[in-house]
């Protein structure tokens, strides 16, 4: 009951915040109700008994990213940049492309993926020990990819950045 | 049902108690830190309010509660308002995963309380997590504020913490190894036992642990010689230039507190925490505790007024180029040293 309070509590707020972060025309307000969307899933995922991804979801994504984040925003002062608009409204791809993403989810949850995902959580608190020793044995291949990806991708932005200089 | 309702009502208690103390810490503090400022560089310090000027810091108060509360024209008002508090709310939700003890036994009523509001799983990440949240007031208090030395502050504050938070987490890495586990009170519990089971003196990798952890706590929490945010020289007063009243006042508060909390932090993790170096028992543990981060607090202030401030550059490169490459390297032989 109260847990289920808290549930529609932390979703209506992430929900709302969410939607400021793309109706809003300051950036800077933007980043800020980001920052307020991701303490709500912080606290949605203490709700699934998982409070270390809660607690990491607020050391990288509040603590650093979007930190860099109000970083760039600041040193760009991008006040006076008015957003180019990529899509003009009446254009269908931004359509198509929320579409395509819905029936992915719905795919993802009729499907069955959801049940591998709901065997990792349990209603006692998921502890770190048992959350590692998954993570590098059942999802190493992943977690490796992943790396390997985060690593590409640094790199990438290095050379880009390097490139332009000169 | 009782039985839960005393639950309840001892955790309330707890955390009134604590906020309340935690709200009243910068008046003495300040008080000490003036005087010894004052005498480090042979001067008296504030003497004229109360016996040895032990009044100032009300007079201080009183001040700070009457002056006119005065917001730029051209500044983002609603920021500008939120950021003192932004910045004053994650110091002090720090303090509720922080063990100052294992238990007490109140007398006549023989009830047992726990020295700690929560006993988290993952209290160690959560503190680092959550302290990284209060930058985010400095760095909105400086870009709301619309002058161009609030924003330097606050743009250096920004790049600042993200540079040093990483060294910081990764010097505490070591004593999660050594304890395997991220809760505060287990880590305290495997360095019971005297002096030598503190982990600072687990050698040779203890020091540097510490040292590492010290220096990039020094810049987390803006001090000097690390305090380029408010830095007088160059940038005024940095981001809080525009602040007035008692919003200034808020932004002093967060930085006292988030000092002490470095101090506990630094007794938690590598001095022992609780522990009795003499192992005779006559003082009780809390007596300990208390002991040990005065020192630290009395350290980050005898540093203050001790070293002069760094260059920004010089600042960054010491972040990166020497502090994260050390910590890395601190890592992999701890790490061969547990297996």
């Amino acid at each position: 009951m109260f847990e289920q309070l808290l549930f529609i509590l932390f979703s209506v707020a992430a929900i709302g915040s969410a939607l400021a972060v793309v109706t809003m025309r300051n950036p800077v307000y933007c980043a800020v109700s980001l920052v307020v969307c991701l303490f709500q899933v912080a606290g949605l995922f203490m709700l699934l008994r998982s409070p270390f991804l809660a607690v990491v979801q607020v050391f990288i994504y509040v603590g650093a990213v979007m930190v860099l984040f109000l970083f760039a925003i600041m040193l760009l002062d991008m006040k006076q940049i008015r957003f180019e608009r990529l899509f003009s409204a009446r254009s269908w791809v931004p359509y198509a492309v929320l579409a395509g993403i819905a029936i992915e989810f719905l795919a993802v949850i009729y499907g069955g993926g959801i049940d591998a995902l709901m065997r990792v959580s349990s209603t006692e608190a998921v502890e770190v020990k048992t959350f590692g020793k998954v993570l590098f044995t059942e999802y190493l291949l992943p977690f490796e990819v992943v790396s390997i990806l985060l690593l590409v991708a640094m790199v990438g932005a290095i050379v880009m950045v390097k490139r332009s200089k000169g | 049902m009782t039985e839960a309702v005393i639950e309840v009502a001892i955790i309330f208690i707890k955390v009134v108690v604590l906020g309340f103390i935690l709200f009243s810490l910068p008046l003495p503090l300040t008080w000490i830190e003036r005087k010894i400022a004052g005498h480090i560089q042979v001067r008296l310090g504030p003497f004229r309010v109360g016996p040895h000027g032990i009044l100032q810091p009300f007079a201080d108060m009183v001040k700070m509660l009457f002056k006119e509360d005065v917001i730029p024209e051209q500044a983002d008002r609603f920021l500008f308002r939120v950021a003192p508090i932004i910045s004053m709310v994650p110091v002090f939700m720090v303090f509720v995963a922080i063990p100052f003890g294992e238990s007490w036994t109140i007398p006549f009523i023989n009830k047992e309380v726990t020295l700690y509001v929560a006993d988290m799983n993952v209290g160690l990440l959560y503190i680092l997590a959550i302290s990284g949240v209060a930058v985010y007031g400095i760095i909105l208090g400086g870009w709301a504020s619309n002058s161009k030395y609030a924003l330097l502050g606050g743009l250096r504050s920004s790049a600042q913490m993200i540079s040093y938070e990483v060294a910081l987490t990764f010097a505490c890495i070591g004593v999660v190894m050594l304890a395997s586990s991220l809760n505060l009170i287990d880590i305290v519990k495997t360095q019971t036992g005297g002096l030598t089971n503190w982990n600072v003196f687990y050698l040779p990798v203890g020091p540097l642990w510490f040292i590492i952890f010290f220096i990039a706590g020094l810049a987390e929490i803006n001090r000097i010689p690390f305090d380029l945010p408010e830095d007088e020289g160059t940038l005024a007063a940095g981001f809080h230039v525009e602040y007035s009243g008692i919003r200034f006042a808020y932004f002093m508060l967060a930085e006292y507190i988030a000092m002490v909390s470095m101090s506990v932090l630094a007794v938690v993790l590598f001095f022992g925490g609780w522990d009795d170096p003499t192992g005779l028992g006559f003082l009780p543990p809390i007596v300990w505790f208390l002991l040990k981060v005065g020192f630290f607090i009395y350290l980050f202030m005898w540093i203050r007024f001790t070293l002069p401030r760094y260059r920004y550059d010089q600042l960054m490169s010491i972040g990166w180029k020497i502090l994260i490459p050390l910590s890395l390297l601190n890592i992999l032989v701890t790490g061969w040293m547990i297996i």
